[in-house]
Order: structure tokens, then sequence, then C-alpha cells
């Protein structure tokens, strides 16, 4: 197909159409991976699906999209996750 | 275990919105070969692109408020007509549900297109700038309604069993089970499938955004929304709202009114009437269960 000849407006699937959205965070989740049980609530219930599950089952919150919510800390049935003030961190 | 994204990360939703989950777990069942319409909506917004690009992986018709319905009715006759398979889903607000859209809707709904219609239903028309909807609840706060609204929210899920259509059902993303379950066998029927997930709304429904989740469980656990199921003209309930048929089983409605700014003005009398509107549901769930 020729690129430069489309028939309709098309636009392209990539991560952050609404920017690095980690830049709107307030209050930055921080997992406390001595308390965290692998339970994958924090993955599953992320509203913005910016928790992946590492190889060893363990969550990791990409900071770069991460709105800071706190959905995952109020979720976390341990509170393993902590929400600390961006200004701190 | 992979970690695939179907809607990927970095949208434009406000924290706390639930509807890339949503949209999310919806298209890792439906798949690659998937038409999502979109009408005016939050969503409009979540789904359209930039300099960016979007964060859908399946292509997004975006449609007028009234049209959803009507434009996956024919996006369905034109893939017959290519002789190409794949799900068409609408993927509406409350607003282009209840109000605006209703009548093509009902249209699609009669003439049991083969779509499937999800309404995301945050409880009033939240992208331009909280006025209410027909699905706001009573006592609600918007900015049309500023001393809480008079009326009932409209039934929207027994208006479509009324449709006789083969499959209808509510769902709520604090029961992800529940919920793919739902997605899952709604993809196995053909003819008009419809879907309402109760969404909420942090800037709109006045809470902090943490409490998306917690919200979305007590709207549950409450019985202020019943998961039900309606397949083969019968109804029935599902997941935790089985056992909450039986009334004392159910938490009190102020555990869920209370975490919500927009029902801090709720006079006793509106709470009692509000009551009496959940008490009223679940008769007729009783009613349409025998």
């Amino acid at each position: 197909m020729n690129d430069k000849n489309f028939d309709f407006a098309i636009s392209i699937p990539s991560k952050g159409s609404g920017g690095k959205t980690g830049l709107w965070r307030t209050k930055r989740p921080v997992i406390n991976y001595d308390k965290c049980t692998r339970c994958r609530f924090c993955i599953i219930f992320c509203v913005e699906n910016t928790i992946d599950e590492k190889e060893n089952h363990l969550p990791e919150i990409d900071y770069d999209y991460c709105k800071g919510c706190g959905v995952c800390a109020n979720v976390c049935p341990v509170n393993a996750i902590e929400m600390k003030d961006e200004a701190e961190v | 275990m992979a970690n695939v994204n179907y809607m990927l990360r970095g949208t434009a939703a406000c924290p706390g919105c639930p509807i890339p989950r949503e949209l999310n777990n919806i298209l890792e069942i439906a798949g690659k070969d998937t038409v999502l319409v979109v009408p005016a909506s939050c969503s409009t917004i979540i789904m359209g692109d930039d300099i960016h690009g979007m964060p859908s992986v399946v292509p997004v018709v975006h449609s007028p408020f009234a049209a959803p319905s009507a434009i996956a009715s024919g996006i369905k006759a034109a893939m017959n007509q290519l002789n190409k398979k794949g799900n068409v889903i609408v993927w509406a607000g409350d607003g282009s549900t209840g109000d605006i859209g209703f009548a093509s809707l009902s249209g699609a709904a009669e003439r049991n297109e083969d779509i499937i219609y999800i309404c995301y239903d945050n409880e009033a028309y939240m992208n331009t700038g909280i006025q209410r909807s027909g699905l706001t609840p009573r006592g609600a706060w918007s900015t049309t309604t500023p001393e809480g609204k008079r009326e009932f929210k409209k039934p929207l899920p027994f208006l479509m069993m009324d449709h006789k259509i083969p499959y209808v059902a509510t769902l709520s993303i604090a029961y992800p089970f529940d919920y793919e379950a739902k997605i899952k066998k709604a993809m196995t029927i053909s003819g008009f499938r419809y879907l309402h997930i109760l969404s909420p709304c942090p800037p709109g429904w006045r809470f902090d955004p943490s409490l998306t989740i917690e919200i979305a469980k007590l709207a549950v656990e409450t019985g202020i929304w019943p998961l039900m199921e309606y397949e083969n003209n019968k109804l029935k309930l599902t997941g935790p709202s089985i056992l909450l048929k039986d009334k004392s089983k159910r938490k009190p409605i102020e555990e869920y009114l209370k975490l919500q700014e927009r029902f801090k003005e709720l006079s006793d009398e509106e709470k009692r009437l509000l009551e009496e509107d959940i008490n009223a549901m679940w008769l007729e769930i009783e009613r349409r269960m025998s």
C-alpha cells in the first residue's frame, strides 16, 4: 500500500496519547517489596494499566505514565503501597 | 501472563477514571478483529488522538451523539457483505445511551442487529461539565441540578430486557472476574447484546480518585447496582448480588453516599425516596426472576 495515498485519516496506536501523564502526578506510589504478597490486585485494578508484572510475579510501576491516582494503594490488602509526596521523592 | 495492553497507557483520562481499564478488559477478550464505535463522550477525548497517536489498538469510529447504534449496524452489514468476521462494539456513555441516542439504540435492538452495545454509566454528562442526564440518580448534585435531581434514574437495563434481545447484563469493574465472564458470554451469543457498566467518575461524583474501585464495590454491596444477567428470557443475579436479594444482607446506602460529595446536601426525605427507588428495583428484579 502506498503510504502517501490514504483514503481516510489514519491514526496509529501508541502509548501516551495524552502525553507523558506521569507529569500529572502529585503523589507517587512506592511499593514495599518486603510486604508484597504477589496477589496482583494492583495490576488488575490499576485504572491506567501502568503496573506491569515482572518475571517473578512482582508488580512494577511505570512512572512515565502513572497518574498518581492512588487506586493501587487503596486496593492493596496488605498496605504494601505507600503514596509519597512527589516533592519529597 | 504476558504484559499486553489493549488500551495503551498514558491516555487523556482523568486520574482515577476507570474507562481505560474497562476498555482494556473488553478488548482483551474481544481481540484484534474488533471495531469500536464511540459517540461523543469522555471516551472521544480519551480515544481522540493528537500528535502522539491513539490509545486503542483496534479501529475506532467516532460517531455523532445520536447515531452509534445505526453506524454500528451499518458497519456490521458491510462486514457481512465483505465476508469479514469480527465484533462491532458500541462504547457509549449514559447520555448517548439513555437520552440522545436512545431512539437509534431501541431501533437497533428491535431489529436484533448483531452488535454489542456497551454503556459505561457515569451518571451525568461528565465531559461537558457534569450536566444531569436521564441516568443521574435521585438527589445527586450536578451543575444543572444544584439542589439535587428530583427524578429517578432511568432503569435502562430493564428497558433493554423489554426489547427481548438475546443478552443483557450489568457489570462492575470492582468485580473483574464477573466482568470478564459476562463479556466472554456476550461474545459467544449472536444478535443484539447490551451491557451496562457503572463507572465511577472522581471529578463528577466528587470523590478522591483513589476510591474509584471502593465506590464501585460499595455500589454493588449496598444493592444500588445489582449485578445481573438476562438470557433466553430469563433474568438471574450473578456474583455477589445473589446473596443481596435478602434485604438484610445489603450494606446501608449511607456508606456509598457519604464518600461522594455530590450527595452531600441530600435531605432525609430524598434519602428515603432513594431507598424506595432501590427497594422498588429489587422487587422488579424478583418479579422478573419468577
